[in-house]
């Protein structure tokens, strides 16, 4: 994986000394809090409910063990001692006072971290496919040109105060794995007819209030002009994006309002102009880049089966890998997601455990996915049933990835302050009903994703079921809604109809699954089933 | 006539060009096209700072308001005159704060004006702050790319 040569220490170093002036100055009163906010936030420090947020980028997910055990470290030392990973791979801490702060981020730029551009109007950590360098059906590891994205966008001193926030997703494989179409920029690493690598991108994507899928704008940009062409997607932006109101100042707002063609034309036009001004890195920068992503050395004449004479053990094999592009390794998912937990929270005993097990079973390496879990890239099979054990002995050898107890959740109103309902005690209601009907197994892939405002940090949109929840007269109400995918056959989902209280959402979404059981065909998931049969079937079994 | 608007050479707080502030009251860009003698013109977040392009060699002054820091349209601005060759002053003007300093000066503004004065030495930091940069903008910095790599 990356490492920093002292460049890039020098800009992190840099970062958290002037971090650390900043907040001296906050503290003796010569910064408002209004002038302060915008220079908080981009260094990713939120005042929530109750206290100070700190959400700490992890560029494209990956975490070597020494990186994982200092996140650890850091919710033992200035948090409650555990912390939460999201569904932009990065990881949050709830609980942090303002004044130790910069001292967090010296801790993480010890370990080559920062928490740079993790909130604030400006180009946030680039995401990119979980499964990236190990899926067997990928076409080049993604992460490199993520990594070349991240760097050109620290500090960019034109796109630091743009009309809102900018999200970049990077894949290289037909199978989305990062919901690329529902970000700003997503970009897709392609071949074309004459076998060159290219960037196909997708611009004007995202949730929130008004979702959107990206359309392509174009299907091929050469490598050697790819941070120019996203300098002109940006600058388009940065020039005319709605700045009168914030709900309507992300990018897919003037796509909308523009056209695709009339936003295509103007970043062509750009992009032009931009050429001639020399502002590309030269490919020798990727190469450079490329030599810290080579393939790990796989053995090979590994056995390809495991024992299955365990029943628990072999469901979890079964359902928590997946297929490497190497024989007789899997890409194994540490589920965050026990039955009644907290989506997506860790201890720092559980962080600890997993930073030994990376380097122990995959060659130092784990990755945050984006459905709040963390996988483990390159096991052996062999391995499998040792990491099993273990993690079962720490709780966290949950057997659901990808079923309803695989819940997306955003930390909704028990921390956060834009939120009108909570999230997480609907996720927790939801998995137990599941895990005590034991339907679990029997409803096989279903993507379950829950927001606690419209604001839509859960991806509610996006999910096969999707629960909103909003505020009505003062009371919390849930939204219930279906159809949605963030896989590369992206859809929204819509909404059934009138909401429900917390008990009701939990009840209509056992509903919504026996409509699922009682139509499906031969090898269909929910989704499927529901695109087949459409919404009426669940309306009446909901509201009929 | 049209309005004077601008800053005067007493309100300039930081310059990085010889000479002195350059003290030519300026217009809005409206007024700036309809004139064929103005050669101080202030640019508004919401003007293109394109249409000024074929007027450039008469312009001695180019003054870019940001009424709040928060509104980033200036920065653009800013790059897009020195990319076409601008080498007059340019002046950032408005709600500039401390810590869009050296952000500004990456995009080519050598003259600073802010409403409220800031404080000397946070400013210095701020200029001063970074060792390097990632990326090439309107200043003579060579990004980490180019060290990496043995470029000029």
């Amino acid at each position: 994986m990356y490492l920093y040569d002292q460049y890039d220490q020098a800009m992190v170093d840099a970062r958290v000394a002037e971090f650390r002036d900043q907040t001296e100055r906050r503290l003796k009163g010569a910064l408002s809090e209004e002038q302060f906010r915008p220079l908080r936030l981009m260094n990713g420090l939120y005042l929530q409910l109750h206290a100070y947020m700190l959400r700490v980028a992890v560029p494209y997910g990956t975490l070597n063990s020494r990186q994982m055990h200092a996140l650890a470290d850091i919710a033992d030392k200035y948090d409650r001692g555990y912390g939460h990973f999201t569904t932009r791979q990065n990881i949050q801490y709830n609980w942090i006072r303002l004044e130790d702060a910069p001292d967090i981020l010296a801790d993480l730029a010890a370990v080559e971290m920062h928490a740079i551009q993790t909130s604030g109007n400006c180009i946030r950590n680039i995401s990119s496919d979980h499964f990236a360098g190990a899926a067997a059906d990928e076409l080049v590891d993604p992460r490199p040109y993520a990594e070349l994205l991240r760097q050109w966008s620290s500090f960019h001193p034109e796109f630091s105060y743009l009309p809102r926030k900018f999200k970049f997703a990077v894949i290289a494989s037909d199978t989305d794995r990062a919901a690329m179409k529902l970000h700003d920029i997503g970009i897709q690493i392609v071949r074309n007819h004459a076998g060159e690598l290219g960037a196909s991108f997708y611009v004007g994507g995202g949730m929130g209030r008004t979702p959107m899928i990206a359309p392509c704008i174009r299907d091929f940009v050469p490598l050697d002009q790819l941070i120019t062409y996203a300098e002109a997607c940006l600058r388009v932006y940065n020039r005319y994006g709605r700045r009168d109101n914030k709900f309507k100042a992300r990018i897919k707002i003037l796509v909308h309002e523009l056209g695709q063609d009339e936003y295509t034309r103007q970043v062509e036009a750009e992009f032009a102009h931009m050429l001639e001004q020399g502002i590309e890195p030269p490919l020798a920068e990727l190469e450079r880049i490329k030599g810290y992503f080579e393939q790990p050395v796989f053995e090979s004449g590994l056995a390809a089966d495991f024992d299955r004479s365990d029943p628990d053990f072999a469901l979890w094999a079964d359902r928590n890998t997946h297929a490497h592009k190497a024989a007789g390794y899997v890409s194994a998912v540490i589920s965050l997601k026990p039955v009644g937990g907290i989506p997506g929270d860790a201890s720092a005993a559980q962080m600890h455990l997993m930073a030994d097990l990376a380097r122990e079973y995959s060659f130092d390496e784990c990755r945050v996915m984006h459905t709040q879990n963390i996988v483990l890239p390159h096991v052996r099979i062999a391995d499998l049933h040792a990491l099993w054990t273990q993690l079962e002995a720490a709780g966290l050898g949950s057997p659901n990835l990808d079923t309803i107890e695989d819940i997306i959740a955003c930390p909704g109103l028990d921390y956060c302050s834009l939120a009108n309902a909570r999230s997480i005690p609907i996720a927790q209601k939801i998995s137990q009903r599941f895990a005590q009907s034991g339907r679990t197994a029997e409803l096989g892939e279903l993507k379950l994703k829950i927001s606690g405002c419209i604001n839509a940090c859960g991806h509610h949109h996006a999910g096969h079921i999707g629960i909103l929840g909003v505020d009505r007269k003062g009371k919390e109400n849930y939204q219930l809604l279906l159809g949605g995918s963030e896989a590369q056959d992206t859809s929204l989902a819509k909404i059934t109809g009138p909401g429900f209280d917390e008990d009701g959402i939990v009840n209509a979404v056992e509903k919504a699954t026996d409509v699922y059981l009682a139509n499906r065909a031969e090898g269909e998931r929910f989704l499927d089933t529901y695109r087949r049969i459409g919404m009426e079937p669940f309306k009446e079994a909901l509201y009929g | 006539m049209a309005e004077e608007l601008g800053t005067s050479p007493d309100e300039v707080q930081f310059r990085f060009r010889d000479g002195e502030p350059v003290d030519h009251a300026a217009v809005t860009v409206d007024s700036f096209l309809d004139q064929s003698n103005a050669t101080a013109v202030r640019i508004e977040p919401g003007d293109d700072a394109r249409a000024l392009l074929p007027h450039l060699e008469r312009l001695a002054l180019v003054e870019v308001n940001f009424p709040v820091f928060g509104d980033g349209r200036g920065y653009s601005a800013a790059r897009i005159l020195r990319e076409a060759g601008y080498v007059g002053e340019l002046r950032a003007v408005g709600d500039v704060l401390i810590d869009q300093l050296s952000s500004m000066r990456r995009c080519g503004f050598d003259s600073f004006a802010p409403d409220k004065r800031l404080d000397e030495e946070d400013a210095r930091a701020a200029f001063e702050r970074w060792p390097e940069v990632y990326q090439p903008a309107a200043d003579a910095r060579r990004p980490i790319w180019a060290k990496r790599h043995g470029q000029d």
